[in-house]
């Protein structure tokens, strides 16, 4: 039985919850907080918390919400936008987080990431990775919340990335964030065949009709924003809904 | 509440692991090297490299305090690379001696399911515990209160390997691998998952340790 787990998404900026379409006409949804323990108490596996506007505006405001929004929840969490040094990341563990997503810095200067796996370990380096389809099984990877290109191939990105030692990545389709459309199957199999550390898709969830479909890619994270903060879906019936289609999630 | 002393030897994310302890009743103080004598509840956490791991231990004198502390009968707690250390060795660079509190090695997670597959590492997953069939029994442990089946958060791409059945508390499988998911020797106890990342079903174990 392959196994899932249900990783909710939240998009900060300020202070909000924020939620947008194609990372355009961003809206709030809400105190990060209050949406975190909510989502953890319905039995989501980990979190993720991105920093939307951090590395547009050359600074980083996440560890003070990180550090309540760590507190009363015991599962983990990844932490990323605008986390561009060893510093960056310090302070980001320091706060609570239990793992690190990182894009621009990294491909700006891959280096990074092996500086990160050596320091706090590779579990803990998740390459984040935002992949824009650019011809058929060809996507490309762009920084700063998907406004700029890097002319970079997201499959040969990905392997040379693990090769520095990013021990897992957050794979999110720009194509498909947004759009409840469902996630980008094609993009998430290319990468999960071109590496060997667990992939997290991000982008499009519609439902968890879909979920059977990408574990079958070796995909063991399936992230969603949208859905949940909107009400749309719970964690608890996600969950359960993967469950009767014959996935292992925990319950 | 309950006096718990949490080792930092420089490596990893205390702030969870101290956060969970005193959400279960601990009152926490946190050491960077060895006092004369450890007291009360001790709790080893970590991850990253077995090997950095013990150099730190050994240079902040917490190997000596450790073992003193476990031979009295004391309540000690390791998580994670915290449980790695408790073996003989670590074989991630070569051989690495541990804390030797448990006999057998810390050996890398096969590549391969066992289908012959290769499957993920580091293993980054929920899986379920179970009691090992001859290992120590969960009554009277800090496992006593949670159902065989309980998952818990296991991130790792090492894994212990008890050579006393007795000394396994429990055990977990990753596609058909077996994985070490806790040991105890004496009043030593090991989790390869981290508790303080594992929903209720981690926080009811921590409890129970805070309550031996």
């Amino acid at each position: 039985m392959a196994a899932i787990r249900i990783i909710p998404r939240l998009d900060i900026k300020g202070p909000n919850l924020i939620k947008g379409i194609h990372l355009e006409g961003l809206r709030v949804v809400g105190d990060p907080h209050a949406f975190a323990l909510q989502y953890y108490e319905q039995g989501a596996d980990e979190l993720v918390f991105m920093d939307i506007v951090a590395s547009l505006y050359q600074r980083n405001n996440l560890s003070d919400i990180i550090a309540r929004a760590a507190d009363q929840i015991y599962v983990p969490l990844t932490v990323g936008g605008g986390i561009r040094s060893l510093d960056d990341v310090h302070t980001m563990l320091r706060c609570g987080a239990d793992k690190v997503a990182i894009n621009t810095a990294a491909i700006r200067r891959p280096e990074l990431i092996t500086e990160v796996a050596r320091r706090y370990g590779a579990q803990c380096m998740v390459l984040s990775i935002e992949a824009k389809q650019v011809g058929p099984g060809r996507w490309e990877a762009y920084i700063d919340n998907g406004r700029e290109k890097t002319g970079r191939d997201v499959v040969q990105w990905a392997r040379e990335a693990v090769s520095l030692g990013a021990g897992e990545i957050l794979l999110t389709s720009v194509d498909r964030e947004g759009t409840r459309k469902g996630y980008d199957i094609e993009l998430v199999s290319h990468v999960c065949a071109a590496v060997n550390v667990p992939v997290i898709a991000s982008g499009g969830f519609a439902s968890a009709q879909q979920l059977p479909e990408l574990a079958a890619t070796g995909c063991t994270g399936a992230s969603m924003a949208d859905a949940l903060h909107w009400k749309r879906s719970t964690v608890t019936d996600i969950k359960r809904e993967a469950a009767a289609l014959g996935l292992e999630v925990r319950q | 509440m309950t006096a718990v002393t949490v080792l930092d030897y420089g490596i990893g994310n205390l702030l969870n692991v101290v956060r969970a302890l005193e959400h279960c009743g601990g009152s926490v103080q946190v050491v960077a090297s060895a006092p004369r004598r450890l007291d009360g509840h001790v709790v080893l956490p970590g991850v990253g490299a077995f090997a950095d791991a013990m150099a730190e231990i050994k240079a902040r004198g917490f190997d000596q305090a450790v073992l003193s502390h476990v031979e009295a009968g004391r309540p000690f707690l390791g998580i994670c690379v915290g449980m790695q250390v408790m073996f003989e060795f670590g074989e991630e660079f070569g051989q690495t001696p541990g804390l030797g509190l448990v006999p057998g090695r810390v050996v890398a997670i096969p590549a391969c399911g066992s289908d012959g597959k290769p499957h993920r590492i580091p293993l980054v997953a929920w899986r379920s515990l179970h009691p090992v069939p001859g290992g120590h029994p969960w009554a009277g442990s800090v496992l006593r209160r949670i159902q065989p089946g309980a998952q818990a958060y296991f991130v790792h791409s090492y894994t212990g390997q008890p050579l006393q059945q007795v000394h396994a508390l429990a055990q977990a499988s990753y596609d058909g691998v077996p994985i070490c998911a806790a040991v105890q020797s004496g009043s030593a106890v090991g989790c390869q998952f981290h508790p303080e990342k594992s929903g209720l079903t981690g926080l009811t174990l921590l409890r129970t340790f805070l309550e031996n």
